[in-house]
């Protein structure tokens, strides 16, 4: 009877399970063994060539300035997503802004909601040479020098790429913080006043190690993605100039369906696979269990 | 310092002002591109090259019916299709599993729950090629199909963790009862834990909506018809084939936004609760 019971529980779970087995697992297996072959997209039968893809991966000089720009990605959105994210979140949570924060909260949340696509096209116009806002609000404030072509030069356009994730993406961050600030218990707060402690202290001594799990999560979040992001460099720049904006995720998408070499893209791949697996098992062993219990 | 309690009333300090000044800088560099794009949709070209920060001096009402009319009521349906379809395969299939995973007593349980959750290592990137593959072998590619199916199965694991855990904190009472009035599994799914759990079904529905309407790296690899974009490759397409009308670009751009911003504006908790949950993976 019981066991009955189970296996009928069980068949519930099997629609899911068919569905996550052909579209995440089994593609993953695929492209582990597609990075040991060579092949295009038109070709009918695919050469093994052992780990030949894995030797290109040293001598790809593009892999190098892929590394780079994901790890610039990654360290910039690691000081304003998260840094300033969580300082930004004490701010609003603080009693003197309490009547304007549900405001601010919900203005600096408003990025988040809108598609990549339609930040980037607007970014395309802030950037813009000639009619765009950046370039003429810095005239009109007086400072023209600073004018670029922000997508356009070698030497701006991977901080210009990375500024647009950040405009979009800090507001979420913040949310996630104030979410975790609301759960702290408010006599820590009270007692350390009584005590005499600052705000700045307080924030320090309280807040931040209050938050740490959020913390971990934040970092996690913005690190992985910083060495996944596509879509920003793909709309704005498609990697360009030369290959200033190039990250791994665009790489190996060009590699594939660009220069039609499979292989060594599904390698490029596993690169990422690599990566972004580290970081979300250290977060789903560390907090997944206890968040899942919630 | 007990002395100095009395200060605590004024509660604008210089760093509170100084903050205060942030604060407003920061709301307004977001506001202010967005009423931008708002204020511009509105301008011809002349309009926007000519005064980039002024009102438009004519309303150019009609860019909204230039733009619906040269595609983007195209784009428009194929992302209804696509986001209400993901929507339906999500909540049948996670609620499905979920309640699976809850009734299913002993390790294995667990099991089929660490499997699932296994999914929220990946990320789509990594399994961009084999899935354009797999979906040629199928003969999915270029079709709807190929970016239902890829949402629903990278939208499981988050939505099968949220609705997991808000079955485990629903009464066993009810449950027991029907049992022993001889309920089959599916009626206690379908009478007891599915009207109890609006409150979770509508966060999940809202975060698979948010993703499918803005899902942007399959959309434009899996397809290749402009019959079948969706909104935000249709957005680029659109772009390219439009060159210097920008006032119509823009335009459409505020098209492709508002039916999320209108769900955002009416459900902001949901959408607040739903993105904490799924921050395990964004």
């Amino acid at each position: 009877m019981k066991k009955r019971r189970n296996l009928e529980a069980l068949a519930f779970a099997v629609p899911a399970l068919i569905i996550l087995s052909l579209f995440v697992f089994y593609p993953l297996v695929r492209n582990m063994i597609y990075s040991f072959q060579s092949f295009t997209l038109s070709s009918v039968a695919k050469e093994w060539v052992g780990l030949k893809n894995y030797m290109t991966l040293f001598s790809d000089k593009i892999i190098l300035t892929c590394l780079k720009n994901n790890i610039l990605y990654a360290l910039i959105s690691i000081v304003i997503q998260v840094g300033f994210g969580l300082v930004l979140a004490a701010v609003l949570e603080d009693v003197a802004f309490r009547k304007l924060s549900p405001v601010l909260r919900s203005i600096y949340f408003v990025p988040t909601v809108i598609s990549m696509t339609v930040v980037c096209l607007l970014f395309e116009f802030i950037y813009n040479p000639q009619i765009g806002l950046l370039n003429s609000f810095l005239e009109i404030i007086g400072l023209p020098g600073l004018s670029r072509i922000w997508l356009g030069s070698k030497k701006t356009a991977m901080f210009s790429v990375i500024a647009v994730s950040q405009w979009q993406s800090t507001g979420y961050v913040t949310m996630l913080f104030i979410v975790a600030i609301q759960k702290i218990p408010k006599d820590l707060y009270e007692a350390a006043q009584v005590d005499g402690a600052g705000k700045i202290k307080r924030f320090f001594y309280i807040t931040v190690p209050q938050v740490r799990q959020m913390f971990f999560v934040t970092m996690i979040l913005t690190v992985s993605g910083a060495f996944t992001v596509f879509n920003e460099p793909y709309i704005l720049t498609g990697g360009g100039p030369g290959t200033a904006t190039m990250v791994l995720s665009l790489h190996m998408y060009q590699t594939g369906f660009v220069k039609n070499n499979m292989g060594y893209a599904s390698t490029i791949a596993m690169v990422i696979f690599v990566i972004t697996a580290l970081l979300s098992s250290v977060q789903f062993f560390s907090f997944g269990a206890e968040k899942g219990e919630r | 310092m007990n002395r100095r309690k009395p200060k605590r009333i004024r509660v604008y300090g210089p760093g509170e002002i100084l903050w205060l000044v942030v604060l407003f800088v920061l709301a307004a560099a977001i506001v202010y591109p967005l009423f931008w794009i708002l204020m511009s949709s509105f301008k011809d070209y002349q309009g926007i090259y000519g005064n980039v920060w002024g009102f438009p001096k004519v309303w150019h009402v009609e860019n909204y019916m230039t733009a619906w009319n040269k595609g983007i009521s195209q784009y428009f349906v194929n992302s209804a299709v696509v986001t209400a379809v993901t929507i339906v395969g999500v909540v049948l299939t996670a609620s499905f599993a979920a309640f699976g995973i809850c009734q299913t007593t002993g390790a294995l349980g667990n099991a089929i729950f660490l499997l699932c959750m296994c999914g929220l290592l990946l990320s789509p990137q990594v399994c961009l090629l084999p899935l354009f593959m797999l979906l040629r072998t199928l003969k999915l590619k270029n079709t709807l199909w190929a970016m239902i199916l890829p949402y629903i199965a990278f939208r499981l694991p988050v939505s099968i963790m949220m609705i997991r855990s808000f079955f485990v904190g629903i009464s066993k009472e009810l449950e027991e009862a029907a049992t022993i009035d001889g309920a089959s599994l599916f009626q206690i799914y379908r009478h007891i834990y599915l009207p109890l759990s609006k409150p979770i079904l509508s966060t999940v529905v809202i975060m698979t909506a948010y993703y499918g309407w803005n899902e942007f790296m399959f959309a434009a690899i899996f397809v290749d018809s402009s019959k079948l974009r969706t909104i935000p490759v249709g957005l680029m397409t659109f772009r390219d084939g439009l060159m210097t009308e920008w006032g119509v670009v823009l335009a459409g751009m505020v098209i492709a936004c508002l039916p999320i911003m209108i769900l955002f504006l009416l459900m902001q908790k949901s959408f607040v609760r739903g993105m904490s949950a799924g921050s395990v993976k964004g």
